[in-house]
């Protein structure tokens, strides 16, 4: 009886997965999304259980009681932090379909016929590989890793052996099945081809990386799929997957960079054209009073938030910036750039967080047309994404690249630190503007203080 | 080619295309939360573990099984929690706050 039930319960947790995605689209459905999603993937573990083949529950409810135990402090982590527990789940994602693999392999090996085995094969190796590559990319996010390109001579034509010689074991594992000696080797390749995979990219292709091994892992799980010839973890795979890559398309193209850029490519390190000393410039600094007076003439005011404001922590004086504005009557929008932060829609989210409306939030295609109609645009710790050079320096290795159109506005106002060049060491000629100002110091401290002249002008 | 395969091909290609659609329409305000959704959501491979765990047929795959049952309930218990917690802070201008 419950036997014919459970494909069922399977077919209503693909439809809740569809349901998910499709709910997710826009901020007013979100939530009914997750709760969807909760829902599919409750009546895919309930499905299972109630599976004849399973003979001792004890194992698998001690296992949930250990991921949760590790799960809920993993989604309690600040938003800041989010890349980082992102890369780390995808590891455990990864780390349990290779695992699965790899059992199935033990228990099933010789008498394997050559279809699940190659299943088994894409399984086991984009798990494994994932799975060292995600805790790789974790460990440059949380940088107990150098996040710069650690590279080496011959490094692509290595590692491309490296994948191609595990390529080949599982193929050959494909062929003959019994040659039980080749697996664990087949495991080691998979696992050192993910550390090497990452070494070279630095820290600015984080997004698209992350993306990446989303996609990676929804393959993994959609291979386990053909392995058990289950059409739910085929279908949740294939989602996974599809999503992760899309993900990837967007931030690459947001960076006016290919795939195999982003892999092989070891940028960051090729900064050789852009350190040609440029001519001592004069930049034109202000102090946050001076920044007051004219933000307090201003009627549009469109604010530029980078990684370099998360990193500040300033977040929330950014927010009572937005506020006391808003209050004395400017209209203050939030031009975000599709890799601000450290993975896909980051920024986004930091801002939420501090509770800016997302209705102020605006992609850099809608906002572009605003630039010049702008009286200030107030750039906080953002830099290669506002870099005018991107757009007709052919020699600038960011040329090329989408930019919001800062230079546009009336006056320009940056918040920065230093002088020092950002992510991908380049000049970034906006500072040097007639209309640019410079407001040299910590974005916290900086905005903060301009929140405070605001407030005491106003009472 | 069996008919298993035969209809896990189709069935793989079809939702390969509707996740690109659903997912091109994902507004890029989400996409965070996007990628903590289909990060829980690849915790399918749960199904496998579980039944690797449960069905105890060599000590070695009792180990294994177990170990990617935890592995992906880390990934659904906070994948959907910090997805619904993100969620939450999407405010509109002029609703809640001061």
């Amino acid at each position: 009886m419950i036997d014919r039930a459970i494909p069922l319960i399977y077919f209503a947790a693909a439809v809740s997965f569809i349901l998910a995605l499709m709910w997710l689209s826009a901020v007013a459905t979100a939530r009914r999304g997750v709760l969807v999603g909760v829902a599919g993937m409750a009546l895919a573990v309930c499905g299972t259980l109630l599976r004849p083949e399973i003979v001792n529950y004890r194992w698998i409810a001690a296992a949930f009681v250990a991921g949760t135990v590790i799960g809920v402090p993993m989604a309690m982590m600040p938003m800041t932090a989010v890349p980082q527990r992102t890369a780390l789940s995808h590891a455990f994602g990864a780390l349990a379909a290779a695992l699965v693999g790899t059992a199935e392999y033990y228990l099933r090996a010789p008498g394997i016929d050559r279809f699940t085995m190659g299943a088994l094969s894409i399984e086991v190796l984009l798990g494994f590989l994932t799975f060292t590559a995600s805790l790789m990319a974790f460990g440059k996010l949380q940088e107990v890793l150098p996040t710069r390109p650690i590279t080496y001579r011959n490094q692509n034509v290595l590692n491309l052996s490296l994948f191609g010689l595990a390529a080949g074991a599982g193929a050959y594992l494909v062929a003959r099945p019994d040659t039980a000696w080749l697996f664990p080797l087949f495991i080691a390749m998979a696992l050192l081809f993910g550390v090497l995979l990452i070494l070279p990219i630095g820290g600015a292709d984080m997004p698209t990386v992350i993306s990446l091994l989303n996609s990676y892992a929804g393959l993994s799980a959609a291979a386990m799929g053909f392995v058990l010839n289950n059409k739910l973890l085929i279908i949740a795979g294939a989602l996974d997957g599809s999503s992760g890559f899309i993900l990837s398309v967007i931030m690459c193209r947001a960076m006016n960079r290919s795939f195999t850029n982003v892999l092989f490519g070891a940028f960051g390190q090729v900064q050789s054209a852009a350190v040609a000393e440029p001519e001592r410039r004069t930049v034109r600094s202000a102090t946050p009073e001076e920044a007051v007076d004219i933000l307090r003439a201003a009627n549009r005011v469109i604010v530029v938030p980078g990684y370099g404001m998360a990193v500040a922590q300033a977040q929330h004086k950014v927010r009572e910036l937005y506020d006391a504005l808003t209050k004395a009557g400017v209209d203050v929008k939030f031009a975000i750039h599709p890799v601000a932060g450290r993975m896909p829609g980051h920024m986004n989210v930091l801002l939420a967080e501090a509770d800016i409306p997302y209705d102020k939030l605006m992609e850099m295609d809608d906002v572009n047309s605003e630039f010049p109609q702008a009286d200030v645009a107030l750039v906080i710790g953002a830099n290669d994404v506002t870099n005018p050079a991107a757009r007709h320096d052919r020699g600038s290795p960011i040329y090329g690249m989408p930019i919001l159109d800062v230079d546009k506005a009336r006056t320009v106002m940056v918040v920065k630190r230093s002088m020092s060049p950002g992510f991908a060491g380049i000049e970034n000629e906006l500072y040097y503007m007639d209309r640019t100002l410079m407001v040299f110091g910590d974005a916290k401290a900086v905005v903060g203080g301009i929140v405070k002249e605001l407030a005491g002008g106003a009472g | 080619m069996s008919a298993d395969l035969e209809l896990g091909l189709y069935v793989f290609v079809l939702a390969t295309f509707l996740g690109f659609q659903l997912i091109r329409r994902v507004s890029p305000l989400l996409h965070t939360p996007l990628m903590s959704l289909t990060n829980a959501i690849s915790a399918i491979a749960v199904v496998g573990s579980i039944l690797v765990a449960g069905e105890q047929k060599t000590e070695l795959s009792a180990v294994l099984g177990t170990l990617a049952v935890a592995c992906s309930m880390i990934n659904i218990v906070g994948g959907y929690l910090i997805t619904y917690r993100m969620l939450r802070m999407f405010r509109k201008s002029g609703k809640g706050g001061s």
